[in-house]
């Protein structure tokens, strides 16, 4: 399997420890990753808004990119937000020979042209459905056994553009965490949003958002995500969550591959698990259960 | 005009804001049937002073100053939920992103915070070509509001205490990396 990678602002800066483990847990499985060479920013939910226009421009940019850079390999996303929005410029454009055409006059000053040849693809998807539970479970060297895990998915990494997962209630996470050992804590609250950039605009509004998925996963060890908004809003927000319920909620928060590299015995340095807010100690609980057993 | 008739004509209400903010499928949204699954789905519907299926009402009737100027444009955080669920078909996440484009176009920005938000990311994201997350916590609370700030000072020092976050200084002068695209798109936006 070989990807080009598209690693996403927040994953050169708050989720630095995001990119490690993906592209430590995808070397571990076999994959060729390559970095796509001179990628700006997809828009994230900023560009649609400022225009129309510059939200289709900026992922079409990356995506040629990729093209030009590409031996016909997919663009693998981590994030969420890039992953929709790429998704949906290729969507848009294919259906919209004028405005395809305008996009490709805006790209003109990079001198770049946007095909349509390219498929992006989310983490999770990549690991669910090229890899599965098999290749998983055969790299596994330190098994989660005794860890509950709550899944938590967020809204975009499911719709509306994921071909690969029912959009309301999706499954993908179910065999890879099994396959990693652990027993899954499943809630209502796995499709639900985290809240997004209404923490930081109304933040009474976003924390209220990301105080209930928080409740629904409360009993499981940790939330494992696959998106480093719904990582950044569950992780960093749990103090002023714990104000607004009036009882303290405190569950680590992780990333599907570091969850799948602490699984697959590699070096907790490159998972950056302590560089979470709320601290991840994930082996007590499991090796308390042990010892009962 | 009240939204409250008990049958209403749609053939000869104003349909410019639909037509604006679906193109393409404006008669789609014309088609709502105000069942109201997109209020019960929004999570933050509590919080709107417009419920989503009222607006969308007012879409239709082309009540734009009342739609542009409500909070509930700011509040939707593109989650979907309504967009998959709407039983009609309906692309109302995305109409939602024209609603607030439009809002911003015509100067009517209910929400100060999202305004500063927006307006904030773009100009760190033309200047830098990608996110620099500091820079632009640090521009965005001093363009909206400084005193909120305090109340993510803690976290900013538990990130920066984690090596989460880092200091960055904004680079001044020279050229933004994505000024041309940025002005391209300006350009051909003008002739649309």
């Amino acid at each position: 399997m070989r990807y080009r990678f598209y690693p996403g602002c927040s994953q050169e800066g708050t989720a630095r420890e995001y990119r490690d483990s993906t592209l430590a847990v995808l070397e571990a499985l076999g994959a060729e990753v390559q970095e796509l060479e001179d990628w700006t920013c997809c828009g994230a939910s900023v560009a649609p808004v400022m225009s129309d226009l510059l939200g289709l421009v900026l992922p079409a940019r990356n995506l040629a990119l990729a093209e030009q850079q590409g031996d016909g390999r997919d663009m693998l996303t981590v994030c969420s937000a890039c992953y929709t929005n790429f998704r949906r410029t290729a969507a848009t454009l294919a259906g919209d020979r004028k405005l395809h055409e305008t996009v490709n006059r805006a790209l003109e000053v990079e001198g770049l042209t946007y095909r349509g040849t390219v498929t992006a693809r989310h983490i999770l998807d990549v690991l669910a459905n090229d890899f599965g539970p098999e290749a998983v479970r055969a790299r596994v060297r330190k098994p989660l056994a005794g860890l509950t895990v709550a899944p938590y998915y967020g809204c975009q990494t499911v719709r509306p553009y994921s071909p690969y997962d029912n959009p309301q209630r999706p499954t993908s996470m179910l065999p890879i965490l099994e396959a990693l050992g652990a027993k899954v804590h499943r809630h209502p609250r796995e499709a639900s949003c985290c809240g997004t950039s209404l923490l930081m605009t109304k933040p009474e509004v976003g924390l209220t958002m990301a105080g209930a998925v928080l409740a629904a996963c409360e009993g499981a060890d940790c939330i494992v995500t696959v998106c480093p908004m719904c990582h950044m809003n569950l992780d960093a927000y749990q103090d002023k969550v714990s104000r607004l319920l009036g009882r303290t909620v405190r569950i680590p928060v992780v990333h599907l591959p570091q969850l799948m590299g602490l699984a697959f015995g590699l070096p907790e340095e490159i998972l950056g698990l302590r560089r979470h807010v709320t601290p991840v100690k994930l082996t007590a609980k499991s090796a308390k259960d042990a010892k009962e057993n | 005009m009240s939204v409250n008739s008990e049958t209403l004509d749609l053939t000869h209400v104003d349909r410019t804001l639909a037509q604006q903010v679906t193109p393409g499928r404006w008669e789609k949204m014309l088609s709502c049937i105000q069942c109201g699954t997109c209020t019960a789905s929004c999570p933050a519907a509590h919080a709107m002073d417009l419920s989503p299926r009222r607006m969308w009402r007012m879409v239709q009737l082309g009540m734009t100053e009342e739609v542009l100027r409500s909070r509930s444009i700011w509040l939707c955080s593109l989650c979907y939920t309504c967009h998959v669920r709407c039983p009609r078909g309906i692309p109302l996440t995305e109409t939602i992103v024209r609603l607030k484009e439009l809002a911003i176009e015509r100067g009517i920005v209910s929400s100060p915070q999202s305004g500063a938000f927006y307006r904030t990311f773009a100009e760190v994201m033309r200047r830098y070509g990608r996110m620099r997350e500091v820079e632009f916590m640090a521009r965005y609370f001093l363009a909206s509001s400084p005193l909120a700030a305090l109340g993510f000072a803690r976290l900013g020092l538990t990130m920066l205490a984690r090596g989460k976050i880092g200091l960055e200084l904004p680079r001044l002068g020279g050229e933004g990396r994505l000024d041309r695209l940025f002005q391209r798109v300006a350009e051909l936006e003008a002739q649309r």
